[in-house]
């Protein structure tokens, strides 16, 4: 039962083959029994209970499409009651008492949260080792990292420990996950889904999403998590659309636009070459090919690493002891208890980037660091822009290789380079997507997809129908490595 | 040596809106600590803020009442400081896309009309309080008064005096309760004054050192603060030293100002667009909408004052220093229209010295208007003098009560019969042959004497006029 998609699963409680409680003890028994460590907290009771009530709602035929259906959430979504950690000691013992509006959607829609996802501290990172609890392993391989931020969710549906999990993406953290673990993952337009309730990382970047076994999943888990919010001011005033609705139409005519930049150097060459063979495959459903140039890409990593550490610095200032998280033992004063609860909640990754943004912004270096940088950020989304006049989609790798081994970067900035093809997307607003791709020395590839503003329909139809004529989507890690 | 005070202030007006600038939860003053701190002022992790729009409108409001340029885009930024009452690590504020540009007013001192420039006034939220004498060895926080609008109105250093900068002050005070967008409460902290001082040599061009003046809560204050300054600044460079840019701290107990920190020490707050907030368009139709709904601003109604009701300069200016005073001063006016200068001379002379004394708000006055209004109606239709009203007034202000009545409980109708009046004329004129033979020489002004007889005799009720036409009558025959 527990590899079936969201799609499958929908039709089991339809036609009464199981129950809700039935498939939820089912995952809560995979997820207590694996040892990935996907999961920061495992709300068992609760998800028990709200399987009930999912299914009192089913018999009393007042249930939505996802009633009933079980998710893994990241563990950057407040969630009233059970603690919200952003993979931090800092939150450790955070219970936030509202819900993030994503969280209420789920809630309202009668999905049932199965527990809270691994993930790196404040979605700092690319391969979950910055978690204070530990890094998540890759289902694929348990020496290998999942990719990050959102690597315990990925990793989790890639395990089919969840149907489906939340992620959030800042500079590739559902995509880059998506990719190394060999699930479907789609970063939404920013402004598409309420930032409400869930933990800043760097505020103009950051969007949630849906990580998926397919794209038809993503559509349906997107019709509940999008839309306007008056508690979000950069949530976008749009009509609601039914991501579902164009799925099946062809893609005969579609120009696939190749970025000469995301092809470079650096890139590993397994690969490239099962990126290639994906496009082939596009070609013989009636796309064709075009050479791009995005030549501003090549400024992607400095900007987002001034832009994000610029934000982040401003955002995690509120975990100062005072009010909430973690606080030292007996302060001597003021300063004593900034200093000294900071020091021992945050881990190195987020102290680095505080300390990078906190100088990007100081006065006499804004105007050299921040400033340029908004405008560089420009400059790349004008390369979209003129790019998006020519092509409907752009595709690439969303990796320069597959998963790595656990511990393999020592140096942070080699492991930064590694989000080269990622950041783009998030500094132009744009949606992107990843999806399973083929395999490279039995390691997940993942294609990435980018599509203009509001083009989640496109991209889902794109990925959709490429999931009908491949199988790279519903392969499963084997049962002994899991 | 002469030397020139140079003064800029800086007022923190808080905007009455009845939600926060950036959450729903009620800016009332005075309730439980954090009773009215939601998850947004309390800056808890994930929630995001939402501008109040009614912050805006009245942030525009101002701006059109000093003809100052409204910046149609205008940008929210982050303010970054830490500190146990500012919830988020950061205020947001405005820096270089303020919603108020360029603007001015003018100040009369002296009768000099002065030109005062703001350059600008700018949306924030209010911190909380940090309270440090309610538990030992601990500071509590009290985050009621954290997300409250503020609109920091900025002026430029175009005051020379203490004085100048009190009347300036003064009629941004007025301003702001006449267009209702701030209640003036200096005591609860609704209205903040920051002055910035610095002196330098009669003539020269260039600007001196300034120090920043702060915790001044009240307009005397401001002038005691901004005097002590000058002369602690004149003291000091008059012995040869130095004046150091930095922030005093104003004591009024001990009356002096104190060092609070220098310029070294000055954070490095970090500014940069706050991401989670879009920048604030105007559109040409909201200005519009605002215009159309300013009420009749001080310099109108004074204009009015002056053409219409005949008013001088002088009197306009003081009617119209205060919202309430004019309001009041129009509502007397209502079926006295003949008696202006009555009305004029009632609210300024008795009323305004009764609450001047007894420090009262005229929004408190035990008189209202209403009833001060019938009472120079009495006068005017020749119901009581001027001299009974006075009494009748004394008589409203203490036990309250309607004019109507007093008059009539206490018998002070004023006596018109002239048969009465003539006896008592007679009898006057029959026991003063000096003073007559007076009168009778040409001194008119011994006229006054038999009046005041007169109205001796009468208590004061006989009507004055009547009195002085029969006393003529008779001393002239």
């Amino acid at each position: 039962m527990h590899d079936r998609t969201i799609a499958e699963l929908t039709e089991g409680l339809k036609s009464k083959e199981f129950s809700s409680v039935e498939i939820v003890q089912n995952y809560l028994d995979k997820i207590n029994a694996s040892d990935l460590n996907a999961f920061i907290t495992i709300t068992t009771e609760m998800a028990i209970k709200q399987a009930q009530v999912a299914d009192e709602r089913i018999a009393k035929g007042n249930a939505n499409i996802l009633t009933g259906i079980p998710y893994a959430h990241k563990d950057i979504f407040c969630t009233s009651g059970v603690r919200t950690s952003a993979g931090s000691k800092m939150l450790d013992n955070f219970i936030a008492p509202y819900d993030a509006t994503v969280s209420y959607k789920f809630n309202q829609a009668g999905l049932v949260m199965l527990g809270k996802t691994n993930m790196d501290e404040f979605a700092m990172g690319s391969s979950n080792e910055s978690s204070f609890y530990g890094a998540t392993r890759n289902p694929w391989n348990k020496n290998k990292v999942p990719g990050g931020s959102s690597g315990g969710s990925a990793a989790a549906v890639a395990a089919r420990l969840a149907p489906f999990a939340t992620g959030t993406d800042t500079g590739g953290s559902i995509r880059q996950p998506s990719s190394l673990c060999g699930v479907t993952g789609l970063k939404p337009t920013y402004g598409c889904v309420s930032r409400y309730g869930m933990i800043a990382y760097a505020s103009s970047l950051d969007q949630a999403g849906p990580i998926t076994q397919t794209a038809k999943d993503a559509a349906l888990v997107l019709n509940v998590m999008a839309g306007f919010d008056e508690k979000d001011s950069t949530s976008a005033q749009r009509d609601v659309e039914d991501y579902t609705q164009s799925l099946n139409n062809s893609i005969k005519g579609l120009t696939i636009g190749l970025p000469k930049e995301f092809f470079s150097e650096g890139l590993d060459n397994n690969v490239a070459s099962e990126i290639m063979a994906a496009v082939k495959e596009f070609e013989v459903l009636g796309a064709s090919v075009k050479e791009i140039s995005l030549p501003n890409s090549k400024y992607a990593i400095p900007t987002y690493y001034v832009v994000a550490p610029c934000e982040c610095s401003s955002n995690l200032s509120r975990m100062d002891g005072v009010r909430f998280g973690h606080r030292c033992d007996k302060p001597k004063d003021l300063e004593d208890l900034y200093l000294r609860s900071r020091t021992e909640g945050f881990g190195e990754e987020v102290k680095r980037r505080i300390m990078i943004g906190s100088y990007a912004l100081s006065s006499g270096y804004y105007d050299a660091y921040y400033l340029k940088a908004q405008k560089t950020r420009h400059l790349i989304s004008n390369d979209f822009k003129k790019a998006f006049k020519e092509v409907d989609v752009i595709m690439g790798p969303v990796s320069p290789t597959t998963a790595f081994d656990l511990g393999s970067f020592k140096d942070p900035v080699s492991m930064y380079l590694a989000d080269i093809y990622t950041l783009s997307a998030n500094l132009a607003g744009l949606p992107g997507m990843s999806i399973p791709a083929g395999f490279s020395h039995n390691m997940p590839v993942g294609l990435q997809m980018i599509g203009d503003y509001w083009s989640e329909s496109k991209l889902l139809n794109i990925a959709h129908q490429f999931q009908q004529v491949t199988e790279h989507h519903s392969q499963i890690p084997l049962k002994e490595v899991v | 040596m002469q030397w020139e005070t140079v003064i800029g202030l800086e007022i923190h007006a808080q905007l009455n809106t009845n939600s926060k600038i950036f959450s729903s939860a009620s800016t009332r003053f005075g309730a439980d600590p954090n009773s009215q701190a939601c998850v947004v002022d309390l800056g808890l992790p994930g929630v995001l803020p939402v501008l109040n729009k009614e912050a805006v409108n009245k942030a525009i409001k101002f701006g059109l009442t000093v003809n100052a340029h409204i910046n149609q885009r205008n940008v929210f930024d982050r303010k970054n400081y830490f500190y146990p009452d500012l919830p988020k690590g950061y205020q947001i504020s405005q820096l270089d896309w303020p919603i108020v540009g360029k603007g001015e007013i003018n100040i009369t001192v002296d009768e000099d009309v002065k030109i005062i420039g703001i350059t600008r006034a700018h949306l924030e939220e209010d911190a909380g309080k940090s309270v440090h004498d309610m538990f030992d060895n601990y500071t509590a926080v009290d985050l009621n008064r954290a997300g409250t609008p503020l609109l920091e109105i900025v002026s430029e250093p175009d005051m020379r005096s203490s004085i100048e900068a009190v009347t300036y002050a003064k009629k941004i005070h007025s301003l702001v309760r006449y267009i209702d967008i701030c209640d003036g409460n200096m005591q609860e902290g609704s209205f903040r004054c920051d002055a910035n001082v610095s002196i330098r040599p009669m003539g020269q061009e260039e600007l001196g050192i300034r120090t920043e003046l702060k915790n001044i809560n009240s307009f005397k204050f401001l002038e005691k603060a901004i005097n002590l300054e000058v002369q602690r600044q004149q003291d000091i460079l008059e012995g040869g030293g130095e004046v150091l840019q930095e922030t005093r701290l104003y004591d009024s107990v001990k009356h002096e100002t104190r060092s609070m920190r220098s310029k070294e020490e000055a954070n490095d707050y970090r500014y940069f667009p706050d991401p989670d907030l879009l920048p604030v368009e105007i559109s040409d139709e909201l200005l519009l909408e605002i215009k159309a709904q300013l009420p009749e601003l001080p310099v109108e109604k004074k204009a009015r004052f002056i053409k219409d009701l005949g008013l001088s300069d002088y009197d306009a200016d003081v009617l119209t220093s205060q919202k309430a005073l004019a309001n009041y001063f129009e509502i007397t006016l209502k079926d006295n229209e003949s008696n202006t200068k009555l009305c004029v001379n009632w609210v300024m002379g008795e009323l305004s010295a009764l609450l001047n004394r007894n420090q009262i708000e005229i929004e408190n006055s035990p008189v209202s208007a209403q009833d001060l209004s019938l009472l120079i109606r009495r006068i005017g239709d020749d119901t009581i003098s001027g001299k009974i009203a006075k009494d009748i007034f004394k008589t409203m202000w203490d036990e309250k009560g309607n004019v109507d009545e007093i008059i009539k409980t206490k018998g002070l109708k004023q006596v018109t019969d002239t048969a009465v009046i003539e006896n008592v004329v007679d009898k006057i004129i029959a026991n003063n042959a000096a003073q007559v033979e007076q009168f009778k020489s040409g001194n008119e002004k011994i006229l006054g004497f038999f009046v005041g007889e007169a109205m001796k005799a009468t208590q004061g009720k006989a009507n004055p006029r009547i009195i002085n036409k029969i006393f003529r009558l008779k001393l002239i025959k």
